[in-house]
């Protein structure tokens, strides 16, 4: 193609001057992004997250997902990162799309906000810490990825979330239902009679993938102690209406009705006997005691000096 | 798109032969090899199930019967099959006794699937589905089926975890040409339109196997299976 007639020493100038510039530029890209995580599967489709008036986008993630998340969650989100051998319980693997902490029901996804508050909250009893340095919108930004590593969350929508109605009066009636619910739904098989985590079946169980995996402890902890979904009564009811997706603890929301779940509620915090709660202060001004519970009793007659003891909170 | 009925008239008289003269697949499935070794379920924890079971239930990973019998074997055409609908009656999976009945539950793609607990106690479902969607479900005595349906076919390993013995199998599969072995190995496959096909038996343990059959009018095939077994 030279055609020798017509080259000039300017010409041969220019070829060299763009072979340095192009060369240069390729070395510069490639300087600029070292071959390092993330690798989700290609081609990745930008996802985004909305929580509030907050708006999430993957692609602004991936720093803070290489600095924070990559060491555990690894590359892939497969939870396979270089820690994850030392770890008990192991770190989430998003390309399942299963997560523990949801507002919707067994076996669907969860919403954006389920997914943002458990960065934000941490798990309690795991190495996942609560991340409260980082700013709204980089956990906002960390949900879009994080939905960039299952092809789910292209397919489906997340699922609706359960209705939690208001919360009535802690009872010593209510507690002592929710004590007579326990027994019935079989929650200490697992959990123990005391709430311990020291049920009968408690030493067999074993997550999703196959871990073993302990029962919540509700007697351990302090006054702070809080569960690994929340630590309001309204987070407490989510757990076991929801379920904890992955592991062995079901679903209750087909099968109890609201009132029953928030009589069990009322009872699981009597269950902290370490936590200062109304619950707990309505059990003192009771005596201590649970009474048995009778099937349809009225007993309007104890509950309004109990509501006294119990007010407040 | 409206069809006529005289088409529906004719295409129901060209498909009624086929049927009429539908081949049938029997079979036995055996094993080989050493089977793992089974043990008696403890449920002395749990008495309104124990009181159910004399002499006590053992656990069913693997259920052999005379002459190396293998049950619990889906033998299901997996290539070839001509029906892709599922049927519109529900499969039904029981918890009596604290046991599945039965014990491996075949059941077509988007068939309706009821669970019952037919105990005293609370049961938890837990299907750990990994193709389609896992779930897990509380089911106290006396309450609704628990309704549901899998997308995609797959094996799934379902689970109680308050009754840590409780295990069972959903064979979700493709096709309406399947059967479970029975105690002495037995399977059949009825209702096969003339055609090729690939017939495959799979047992929990992991073990599989194929056979090409063709079946050619109304005929009846028989098609033995002989699975390898470890014993762990």
């Amino acid at each position: 193609m030279l055609n020798m007639k017509n080259f000039k020493p300017m010409h041969l100038f220019s070829a060299i001057l763009i072979f340095i510039l192009t060369a240069g530029f390729t070395m510069l890209q490639a300087q600029d992004a070292p071959d390092v995580g993330p690798h989700p599967p290609q081609p990745v489709k930008p996802m985004e997250s909305h929580i509030g008036n907050l708006t999430g986008h993957s692609r602004d993630a991936t720093m803070e997902y290489r600095r924070y998340c990559v060491g555990c969650h690894g590359e892939a989100g497969d939870g396979q990162g270089e820690n994850t051998p030392w770890l008990d319980p192991k770190p989430r693997n998003f390309t399942l799309a299963t997560f523990k902490c949801r507002s919707t029901l067994t076996g669907t996804l969860p919403l954006d906000s389920d997914l943002y508050n458990s960065i934000g909250r941490g798990f309690t009893n795991s190495n996942m810490p609560i991340w409260n340095t980082l700013t709204n919108q980089e956990r906002a930004d960390l949900v879009a990825l994080i939905k960039t590593f299952s092809p789910r969350w292209e397919k489906e929508k997340a699922g609706d979330p359960i209705k939690v109605p208001a919360e009535p009066p802690v009872t010593i009636q209510s507690i002592s239902h929710g004590k007579a619910l326990f027994t019935k739904l079989e929650c200490w098989k697992c959990h123990g009679p005391q709430g311990k985590g020291d049920g009968p079946s408690a030493s067999t169980l074993t997550d999703s993938q196959d871990n073993p995996i302990r029962p919540y402890n509700f007697a351990a902890g302090k006054d702070d102690s809080r569960f690994k979904c929340g630590s309001t009564n309204e987070d407490v009811y989510k757990i076991f209406m929801t379920g904890v997706d992955g592991t062995p603890m079901p679903s209750f929301n087909d099968t109890i009705s609201p009132n029953d779940a928030w009589d069990l509620v009322h009872f699981l915090r009597t269950l902290q006997i370490h936590r200062k709660s109304k619950e707990n202060d309505v059990l003192k001004a009771a005596g201590g005691a649970i009474p048995p519970y009778v099937e349809k009793s009225e007993g309007p007659s104890a509950s309004p000096e109990v509501h006294a003891a119990g007010g407040g909170r | 798109m409206r069809v006529s009925k005289p088409y529906i008239t004719i295409l129901a008289a060209a498909l009624s032969p086929t049927l009429l003269f539908a081949g049938t697949i029997t079979g036995k499935v055996t094993y080989t090899g050493t089977p793992a070794k089974q043990h008696v379920i403890d449920m002395s924890k749990e008495p309104s199930c124990a009181k159910q079971h004399n002499p006590p239930l053992m656990t069913e990973g693997v259920v052999t019967g005379p002459n190396n019998a293998l049950a619990n074997v889906v033998v299901y055409v997996s290539a070839g099959s001509d029906d892709a609908n599922a049927p519109s009656v529900a499969v039904t999976f029981t918890q009596k006794g604290c046991q599945y009945g039965p014990h491996v539950l075949a059941m077509h793609t988007g068939q309706e699937l009821d669970v019952v607990n037919d105990d005293q106690t609370s049961h938890n479902i837990h299907p750990l589905a990994k193709v389609n969607r896992e779930w897990n479900k509380s089911q106290p005595p006396g309450t609704a089926p628990i309704k549901d349906k899998w997308d995609q076919p797959e094996f799934i390993e379902v689970k109680c975890n308050i009754h840590p013995w409780m295990h069972g199998w959903f064979a979700v599969l493709k096709t309406n040409h399947y059967a479970v072995t029975a105690d002495n190995g037995t399977f059949t496959l009825p209702d096969l339109p003339a055609g090729k096909y690939t017939i495959t038996a799979w047992h929990e343990s992991g073990a599989k196997q194929t056979q090409d059959v063709t079946i050619t009018g109304s005929e009846s095939k028989a098609v033995d299976f002989s699975l390898a077994l470890k014993p762990y």
